[in-house]
Parts: structure tokens; sequence; C-alpha cells
């Protein structure tokens, strides 16, 4: 693994079940009995049979000469050689507080109940829910904080675990947003607009990369929820916008269809299935016959496809085949289905296996009120398995081509929201600094980028804009931001919308 | 590393060659010769648009050098750096500034400059030097003209066409070398003709009438009776609802319930009535301040109050208040307009002549409404409208608004507009942010389409009056062009939302015009117009492709063959429902929630309102049409979604048609489809028929004609084969999906074989396209 930019995955569960060379594709035909109309189907379409496989679902623009065909940009190429193949986004949904965690802020605690001076607040926004508030006390963090590693970052101690690994991390202490509410906020991280239907990160990333294992969706998204106060996560976080709807999220959840629709009903096998996919490309090959429609030829390929689905999704998310040093390496939560631990364990297969974004979601992070109480229990709820991901990944050999993101939305306010009592507080919604870390994927680890200042309210240092972020990550996957666009009613749309600067600093 | 090099460098070829065949078989690029007159609407502009505008046009603030390329008199003036050098010289490229700096050797100079990323090619520079050699003469562009009627076009070919519209595409045809294909057979224009006015396929009495009636106008008698059904006021409806964002919940995080459903049944009413489209419109715009308004015009105006309402704490009252003012504007800039007016929401227009300024004019209209930001937190039933809001009372569901189908007594509100008694200042929102405030402006329009009329009121009365203002040059053109794009699958724009110089020009130009002023000369009649495009000979061609017209029309923008699509996904539900007989036909009414897979509401939600758990529905609400399956906006209905739906966010005027794995994962396996695949072979195993006879039914259902020998050999070996190996097991097992009762007295096997051979039926490329 990792000796080649454009290497494609070879699933481990079964050769057959792939189709990233041209001789693979062929075993996969007649493994399965193709008949001689299906291969006629695929070879009718022109274009030769691995850049078929590659083609047209990477692709479909090109076909159907669709909006997005773009000038001497082929989607499904990146446009420099990249460092991260994939990348795992563990989103903290929420806001979790940085100074209950990573930013530490001493000065807090010795300033603790006096107002927050108004040559600090400037004219940032409020929320609704502090607006009226008649005094904004400065609150300092009730936990502790200590330097760990070789980099002596500070973690608190409610990160016991990820204080272990902060050599492979790099956070970014200076992150900032436009947006004060979560739904705008969540919006915006994901697809660069605060305002819904642009496409999401992910569906970019499928968009300009294509997959790299044709049996598995290539943006995956697995949800959980925290023990915190929380906001709900919606389908549009992860639609495709006006891409192509092959490039929208795929939900992973718990349950018999980790896929929606994925099983075959009761009382249908693999072989009463493969029959039935056979009797209907005959029929299909008729129509074909017929019409002449390239879309029925499509059509067939796309059955082929979810035929495939249907056993390598199974396969990936059967957690059952795991050791036990990596269960105790995860915790014990890694073998309850739906769980953040599970679907930690379940972002390294999928990574594993070739998808190329996998989409966590964790709910709980909004502290407005009995901050001490919640952020203990959900930072407890994150902590081991977050770091286990960024352990598992480096123990295989992954971390250098896998970019894993830890984050919320905004960060929180340095003052309290509600009343501070001597052991009780709240903080509200706060766009103008956060942090988060990423690991791997050409990210230099062992890093702190940025710096708040005392009060831990405004960025004294290297502000990263949501949008830099966003380029920056698009260019550890070997994609210029300004240059993956997608023409729509007239206008070139990016992820970055109009601005962003890959943070070069933070890349090794 | 070698290798994988080898590897990159044949994708990069295998790209190319993709591309190139894309280029050569469209025949519209490289090969293609100059014109013998260069147009520049129709040449030039979108050259200059693409690639020049954004720093040479509209937008004052990012213009580079003072110029202006989308304007003559600037571009022929003398350059403010350089006053002794001109950027056009008509006649003399060899003077004109703008050729010299589009083919300097020198990249420092060279326009447009490389960190654009864009580049002009060869094509584009010698259409640009062949037009200034021609004199370089500016043209309006074409969709800010009034469309005039123009001449049938002649063509060779005087027999074929069955109405005017065929004379303008077959012009097109002969002037390529094409000829139009023969018309499809009885049985799939039928299925065209059902699934495009009912949105629902032929019932088997309906296909054995039809291929029955040999008169010579069978076709014509079907197409008036299909249009006298119901459920074309349903069909009609749904791309309307895709314009005007309608949806069952607020759409901001909670997404609390609403109830603007009554909304949705007056549209379906309002098709059925053949409402004029000035009429649909005007009432929809400002049916509250019509004279005398009643409460049908009131309730007609909920198209403005679609929009997403925030119920989340925290947020600024004015900031949100302020976003559903310019959802409306966006709405009608896109919807009514066909303009990306929302450019010009933070900066003046950078392709079109728009400027923020006209953009805030245009906003004052939709600004008076006596709203606020939110209104309420997520709660019961009094939060289910926002202020402004109608009620609906029992006497209303007897009388004036008798089509709304009110199942119980419970109060029922809806949000409709109504404007306050003052006026609200408008004012220039510097970038678009709320409290930003710039220059006041007063209530107007974009002067480039035409200029707002000083009798007309100062309101949204005013402004439906100018939208049907006969001078208005996009209103027509812009209807007519969706429904030419339900019907036959692409609009005469293909970007049916941008009439604007960055969006596609017209395929056929004089075709949307002649359609555009007829549509108005006989007073905006919309069955009339469906009537015309359906009996075209165009539309009633075969859909067959051969080699040479996939080759030389692969998109079949010369409509040389039938519009051949995958329907819509509500309308694959329909189909599903309707040919296993389980569709339940009643109309309008509370949306509903069918099957849908466990724990995708709950796995997202905060845990807050209605529609944090989903209740599935059960009995005859399963049943029904896909349109009134209920969208909860932030998770909307999954099927819907895997098949391209609208999730109904903002306004959209066109679906994208794609076809993916997930879609079929759906029909093997949606329970939905099992369901109608069980309840179908139950009933056709209680007729006294043969198999033979079971088979050619199902089939004739569900594709909506006979099989082939061919394939009924293959249908009736699969379904032998099923009923050998089933076993009585495996065969109660699949028997047991769906809440439909089952049918006594069948043999178990026979009915698991049968249902296996439909479902396989349902899954039929042909099944949900129009063939």
């Amino acid at each position: 693994m990792g000796e080649g930019c454009f290497r494609t995955y070879t699933p481990k569960f079964s050769p057959s079940l792939t189709l990233s060379s041209p001789n693979s594709m062929h075993n996969a035909q007649t493994e399965h009995g193709f008949t001689f109309n299906r291969r006629r189907f695929l070879s009718s379409m022109s274009l030769g049979i691995g850049g078929v496989a590659l083609g047209s679902l990477l692709m479909p623009d090109l076909f159907t000469g669709g909006e997005g065909t773009l000038d001497g940009l082929a989607p499904g190429i990146p446009h420099f050689a990249p460092k991260a193949k994939r990348v795992i986004y563990l989103f903290q949904n929420g806001a979790p507080s940085q100074q209950e965690l990573f930013d530490y802020k001493p000065k807090l605690r010795d300033l603790q109940g006096e107002e927050i001076p108004p040559s600090v607040r400037g004219d940032q926004r409020l929320t609704g829910m502090t607006a009226n508030q008649a005094s904004f006390p400065l609150v300092g963090s009730f936990v502790d904080f200590q330097q760990y590693g070789q980099s002596r970052a500070w973690v608190s101690s409610l990160m016991p675990y990820t204080a272990k690994i902060v050599d492979d991390l790099c956070f970014v202490k200076s992150m900032y947003t436009e947006a004060i509410n979560h739904d705008p906020a969540l919006t915006f991280l994901q697809t660069g607009s605060q305002q819904g239907n642009r496409p999401s990160m992910g569906s970019w990333l499928s968009y300009g990369l294509g997959n790299e294992n044709k049996n598995l969706p290539t943006f995956t998204v697995l949800l959980s929820r925290g023990v915190g106060n929380g906001q709900g996560v919606y389908s549009k976080l992860w639609s495709s916008g006006f891409l192509d709807s092959v490039h929208q999220g795929v939900q992973f959840s718990k349950g018999e269809d980790p896929v929606l629709y994925l099983s075959d009903p009761e009382g249908m096998n693999r072989s009463d299935r493969r029959e039935m996919l056979d009797n209907l490309s005959e029929l299909n090959d008729l129509s074909y016959q017929e019409f002449g429609d390239p879309e029925i030829a499509a059509k067939v390929k796309q059955y082929e496809m979810a035929y495939r689905m249907q056993t390598a999704v199974p396969e990936v998310m059967d957690l059952s085949k795991e050791s036990d040093d990596i269960v105790k390496l995860y915790g014990p939560d890694c073998l309850v289905p739906g769980t953040y631990a599970a679907n930690c364990l379940l972002a390294r297969k999928l990574s594993e296996n070739g998808v190329r974004f996998v989409q966590l979601y964790h709910q709980g992070w909004d502290q407005h009120g009995d901050l001490p109480y919640e952020i203990t229990q959900q930072a407890k709820d994150v902590d081991q398995a977050s770091a286990a991901l960024v352990t598992d990944l480096k123990q295989r050999g992954m971390l250098d081509e896998t970019l894993v993101i830890w984050g919320g939305e905004f960060g929180r306010t340095s003052y309290t929201q509600g009343k501070l009592t001597a052991d009780n507080y709240g903080r509200d919604h706060h766009p103008r600094c956060f942090t988060i870390w990423m690991a791997g994927g050409g990210i230099k680890p062992g890093m702190v980028y940025g710096e708040t200042d005392e009060l831990g309210y405004n960025i004294a240092h290297n502000p990263v804009h949501v949008h830099d972020f966003q380029a920056t990550v698009l260019h550890q996957l070997g994609l210029n931001h300004e240059k993956l666009i997608f023409k729509h009613l007239g206008r070139r749309y990016r992820l970055t919308d109009v601005s962003g600067k890959v943070v070069r600093d933070i890349i090794s | 590393m070698r290798k994988n090099f080898l590897f990159i460098a044949s994708l990069f070829l295998l790209a190319t060659v993709i591309q190139g065949c894309g280029e050569n078989a469209s025949g519209l690029t490289s090969e293609t010769r100059l014109p013998d007159q260069v147009s520049y609407n129709f040449d030039i502009r979108p050259i200059l648009s693409d690639k020049c505008l954004a720093c040479h046009g509209p937008d004052a603030n990012k213009r580079e050098a003072g110029l202006r390329l989308d304007l003559a008199e600037n571009a022929f003036a003398a350059l403010q750096e350089n006053p002794t050098a001109h950027a056009l010289v008509a006649g003399k490229p060899e003077l004109s500034q703008v050729f010299l700096r589009i083919t300097t050797e020198d990249s420092t100079e060279r326009m447009p400059p490389v960190d654009s990323n864009l580049k002009l090619t060869q094509q584009e520079i010698e259409l640009i030097e062949k037009w200034i050699t021609q004199g370089a003469r500016y043209e309006k562009h074409w969709a800010f003209d009034p469309p005039v009627k123009p001449a049938l076009p002649k063509v060779d070919d005087t027999d074929w066409p069955q109405n005017e519209l065929d004379y303008f595409i077959l012009q097109k045809q002969e002037q390529r070398g094409l000829a139009p294909n023969e018309e499809a057979d009885k049985e799939r224009l039928l299925k065209r003709l059902s699934l495009d006015i009912l949105g629902l396929p032929p019932t088997l009495e309906m296909q054995n009438e039809f291929l029955a009636d040999t008169r010579p106008d069978a076709y014509e008698r079907m197409v008036d009776r299909l249009l006298k059904m119901p459920a074309y006021g349903e069909k009609m409806s749904l791309h309307w609802l895709d314009l005007a964002r309608y949806a069952d919940s607020h759409g901001y995080q909670d997404d609390g319930y609403r109830t603007q459903w009554p909304w949705r049944d007056w549209v379906i009413h309002a098709f059925n009535q053949n409402m004029s489209y000035k009429k649909f419109v005007t009432w929809q715009l400002a049916g509250d301040l019509l004279p005398d308004s009643n409460k049908e015009q009131l309730l007609a105006t909920g198209f403005n109050r679609n929009h997403k309402i925030t119920e989340e704490g925290g947020i600024i009252n004015e900031e949100y208040r302020l976003l559903y003012v310019t959802d409306r504007n966006d709405m009608f800039g896109k919807g009514l307009l066909g303009v990306t007016l929302e450019c010009a929401h933070c900066h003046d227009h950078k392709y079109d002549p728009f400027s923020q300024k006209e953009y805030y004019q245009m906003f004052a209209f939709f600004n008076n409404v006596k709203e606020v930001g939110r209104e309420s937190v997520i709660g019961g039933p009094e939060t289910y409208a926002k202020k402004p809001l109608m009620e609906i009372s029992e006497e209303d569901t007897q009388n004036i608004l008798s089509f709304i189908n009110k199942p119980d007594t419970n109060r029922l509100i809806v949000s409709v507009m109504g404007d306050l008694d003052s006026t609200r200042k408008t004012h220039i929102l510097k970038r678009g942010v709320y409290d930003a405030l710039g220059d006041e402006v007063e209530p107007g329009t974009p002067s480039s389409i035409l200029p707002f009329n000083k009798n007309y009121p100062k309101n949204r009365l005013g402004l439906a009056q100018w939208l049907f203002d006969k001078k208005n040059p996009l209103t027509a053109r812009v209807y007519v062009n969706i429904l030419w794009q339900e019907f036959f699958g692409k609009g005469i724009v293909k970007t049916s939302g941008d009439f604007g110089m960055q969006g596609d020009l017209p395929t056929h130009p004089a075709l949307l015009d002649w359609l555009a002023v007829d549509f108005m000369e006989h007073g905006w009649d919309i069955k009339r117009l469906v009537k015309q495009m359906v009996t075209s000979a165009t539309y009633r061609q075969s859909a067959t492709v051969s080699k040479k017209k996939l080759a030389v029309d692969p998109e079949n923008i010369y409509l040389a063959r039938g519009p051949r699509y995958r329907i819509h996904a509500e309308y694959v539900k329909d189909l599903v429902l309707a040919s296993s007989g389980l569709l339940n036909r009643s109309i309008g009414g509370p949306s509903v929630k069918p099957y849908q897979p466990d724990g995708l509401w709950e796995g997202a939600t905060s845990g807050r309102g209605l529609l944090s758990v989903y209740k599935q529905d059960h009995g005859s609400k399963l049943y029904r049409r896909g349109m009134y399956t209920l969208i909860k906006r932030t998770v909307p209905p999954p099927v819907m979604g895997i098949f391209d739906a609208s999730n109904r966010d903002l306004c959209e005027v066109k679906r994208l048609k794609t076809n993916t794995p997930l879609q079929a994962l759906v029909m093997m396996n949606d329970p939905a489809v099992l369901e109608a695949s069980r309840v179908l072979a139950a009933n056709l195993l209680k007729e006294k028929s043969s198999v033979n006879e079971k088979l050619t039914n199902a089939f004739r259902l569900i594709i909506c004609r006979k099989p082939s020998a061919k394939e009924l050999n293959i249908l009736t070996n699969y379904y032998e084969k099923q009923r050998s190996t089933i076993t009585p097991e495996a065969a109660h097992k699949m028997l047991t999906v769906g809440e439909y009762p089952m049918t006594r007295n069948l043999d178990k096997v026979d009915q698991a074989a049968l249902m296996r051979v439909i479902s396989t039926i349902y899954n039929l490329e042909e099944a949900i396209t129009k063939t």
C-alpha cells in the first residue's frame, strides 16, 4: 500500500469483486456467468472494457454531455500528485468547546467572573440566546490542561487518549467561520455555502476523483449520537447538490440494511438474484436491440454494480472478525452498532476498502448550559475511538494516505451563557475561533498551527477560514480548489465559493 | 512507480478519447466551419460572457481597466489606460486591442490572464476575428427582446408536419441532413402520452380501446380524453411544486411540520380548471391584493410562503426575515423570469445587465410582508403555519374551497401573504449582509428586461401586471420552455432557469418565440399548449435511435426521434401502484407517510417536534400517488431522492435524470415494489386464464405493450423454473411483504413464482421509461 499515487484497491473479501483492471473486469464477467448478451452490451459502449468500468460512473457527464463537462478538465483525474487518497471526517456536531478541550486559556481562570472587555468583543454579533444577557462574565475552564508529546501540545484531562497521540496530530487553533447558528454553519463547512443546494465536500471529491472501489459508494456517511445536548443532522449535508446524484453521500446505518434497500427480500438467495438478473439483462438486451439507446446498456451496468454492492457492503460492515487487540484499541463500544466507536472502526474498514470519503457525524456537543457535566460525558464518548482510529491507520501503514479530520462547525464563547455558578456554566456559539485537528494525508504531524488571544476570543495568529480549510483538504487530495469547478446555471461553482487559500504551513 | 505513471497516462488518454468522442459526435465544435455571417448573440456573446465579462462586464466593482465588453459604446471608446488605442475597431482586428490581446505570444499580456484558469480555443479566436472584420456589430441579448411571432419556415417534406411546431423542427433537421423517425407504434405512443398527461400508465381497458380505435383521429380523441381526467392536474402540478419549493416541513434545524398542503390542493385544482397561466400566477403573486380578494385568491398566495422558515433558537430575526424575502425574490427570478437574479444579491451581476440596486428594487416588492424571522420555536398545531396565515373553516371547504381534501375537523391554517399597512423601507444590503444597509430603494424592475410602468401600483399586484405585460420578453418564453422540457425531456433553452447570457442559447429560437407569442395570443391557455405539443408529429415519433442518429445527435437536440427518458421519482411510484391495482386515486389532502426504512428520521433528529419520529401510515394511505409523500426537508423521502426528486430547499425548474445502482436496489428490494408484485400476482392468479395470458397481462400493465414472442418465452421459462424451484417455505417468506391483505385460496408457490417474474418486469429498463 502506498507506493503509487493512483493505485486502485483490491478489496480484501473477494478478488472477483473488483473491476479495477481490464483483467479483473474480465474475471468478474466470466465468474458470474455473464451471458453473451451482456458482454456484447459492454463492448458496444465503444470505449474498451477497462475504460467503461472506470468511465461511466466516474464521468457520467462526459457520456451525456451534461452541463458539467469542463474545458480541459476531466473529472476523475487529480490535478497534481496527491498526498492523500481518502478522507475520514469525524464531524463533532454541535460545536465542541475549544476552551475545555484543546485551547488552553489560563487567563480566563484569573479573570473568572469579570466582564469581557468591549475592545475584545468588538462588534461580534451575538446569538438570540445571549443577545439579551445583561452581562458577559468570562469563565475559565473547569478542567486542567497538560502538555504532551514532543510537540508539547496542550490537551485537557477530558481527552486522555488523544493526549497520547498528539505527535501524530496537527491542531489548528485558529479556525473561523461566518455563521453563528448550527444549520448554516454545518452547511457552510460541508458545502462552502451557508444556504443549501450545493454539493457536499465528499460529493466534490467523488466528482473530482471518482471512486477506487467499484463495489462500494465513493462517499459514505455514518451517524451516531452522543450524550450531550444534540442538534440534528440533515441528509442535505451529504447531498450532491447540482452534481449528478451518483456523487451523493450514501448513508450506512446500523441494522439489517446498512445501505437502503440493499438486502434481497425474504425467500431470495444469491443464486435466485443472479438468475433474476440474467433474465433481466436478456430482456433489456432485446429492448436495446430495438431502441439502440445507450441508457439501456448503462442501466444493465448499474444493476451489476448493485449486485456486487450487495455482497461487498455487508462484508465491510461485519465487525465480528476484528481481533481482540482492535476491540481493545477502540473500546468495547466498537462492537455496538451505531456507536461512535463502531463508526470509527467502520470508517477504517471503509477507507481500507477504497471508500474515498467517509463522513461521520457525532451529535451532542451543544453545551449552552450544564457544560462541565455534559462535555465530560461527551468527550469520553469520542476520545478513545478517535485516537484509536489514528493509531490503527498508522499501524496499518495507511495514515500517510488517509486524511483524518476532527472538529465541529464553530467554537464557543469565552464568557458564560446563563448563570455562572461555582461549578456550573454554559457557553454560547462563537464563530470567531475554534480548534480542529487533522492527522495523516500529508499534514504535518506534531504541530500546533494558529493561536487565539489570551482570552480565547479572537484569533491572534494565522487565521484559517473555512474556505482555506476546504482548499487545503482538496489540495491534499491532489485537487486545485480553483479548478475543481462545475458550471451550473451560468456560474462556475466551487467548494470554496470565491475564496480560500491553501494553508501551506501545515503541509509536510 | 513507473507502472502507476503509465496508468495515469492511460487515464489521461482515455479522458481525451472520451472527450473527443463527445465533441465530434455532437458535431458542434472543432470541425465546425465558421459561419458566413458571425452572429453576436449566437457566436460572440457566449464567448465574451463565459471568458471575458467577469472582469470586463457589468459588475462595476470587479471591472478591470475600466473596460466593458458587453456594451458597444464602451468597447469602441478609447481605452482609459491608453487613449490612443481601442478595444474594438470595426473591420480591423489588427487594430483592435481585444484581438491583439487574445492572440499575443506574451503570456503576461494575453487575455484571459493565466490565473483566471480560462482559455480561448482557436475556433473562438477565429470567430472573434471574423466578427470584428465584419464590423463587430452588437445585438441586444436575444432573451431581453420581446418575442415576435415568426413565419413558419419552409420545409421540403410538407407531408410530415401535423401542426406548426413541426415546421420549425423539420427545418433544422433538413438543414443537417436528418429526417424524422416514423410515428411510434400505438402502444408506445399511448404509454408516452398517458405518462406525460396523467403521470400514470394507461390501463388495460385504455390500451385495448386505443388499439381497437381505427378512426383517423383516434389519437386526438385520446388526447382530449386524457386532458379531461383529474389526474392531469396532479401530473401538471409536480413541476410547479418544485418551482414553488413546496414541502411539509419548515426546513431548518428541528424541521417542524407545516400544513401548507391546502395550497398544493389548490394548484391541482387550478390546473384541472385550466386556469390561464396569467391568472394562475397573478393569484399566487398577489391574490391578497386583488380588488375584492376572496379566500381562494388568498390561498393561492401560499406560493410565496413555501420557503423554509426557521424555528431555531438564538437566531437574529431580521437576518432570517430578509432571507425569506431573498428566497421569494430569487424564485421570482429563476422560476418566473428564467434569470439568475440571485447573483446580484451581493454585487452587480457579473454577466447579465442587472445591478445590485435593481436586485433590491425587485426585493422591495416582497419586503413588505407582515412576518418575522422566527415566530415560534418548534411546537404544536399553532406552529404549523406562520403569520400572516389564513384559517380554513369547514364552511370554506363546503363552498369556495371545496377542492381542499380536508379529512378531519381539526383547525387548519396555511401560511399566506399579507402586507403591512405601512411601507417597510428597503435598502441595498452591502455584500448581501443583513445589517450592512446601503442606499434606500423604491420598488422597481430591471430596465434591461422591461422598465416598470409608472401606471402600475408599486406592489406585488403591479409586479404581476409587469410580468404579464405584452412587452415582457421573458415570462411566456420561460414557461413555454419549462413545459417543453416536461414533454420533450429538455428545454429549447436547456438551462431552463437561466435565459441570461451565461445560459444556453435556444436550440430552436424561432420555435420558442412562435410558441411564446402563440401562448400569449391565446390567453395563456395551458391545456391548449399541452395539446399542441403532444399532437405534433415531433412528439409522436418513435424513440428508436439508429447508430447514425446517435452519432450525429447524441443528445437528440434536433428531435429526429421521439423523447425517451426515465420518468420522475413520483411517477415511478405511481406506475408501480397503478399497474398493480393498488393505487388510491383520491386527490389532495394531508401528505402521507408510506413505507420507509426504519430510523432515518430518528437517526438525524434532535428529538424535538412532530417529525422527529416516523410514524408510518397504514391502509389506503400507503397507496397514494408519489406526490403526496410527506416531504420533511432535512430528511426527504429516500426513494424520491434516489430518483432525483427535488428536496424542495429552493426553487428548482429542472431535475437531473441519473441512473445509479441505488435505483436498481430500490426497484429490486423496496417493499413497496415487492408488495405491488405480490398483489398483482394474486390478482392475475384469480383470473381464469392461461399462464401466457397472465404473463402477457402483467407485461401489458407494467410495460404498456404486448410482449414479443421472445420476451414472453423468457418470462414463461423463468416462471416455470421458479415454480419448480421455490420451496413452500421460501414462498411463504416472499409473500409476507407489505401490509395489503393476503389473498386466500391461492397456491403459494404459484403466487411467489409469478410475483418474482412480475418483480423482474418492474425492473426492466423500459418499465419506468417514457418510450
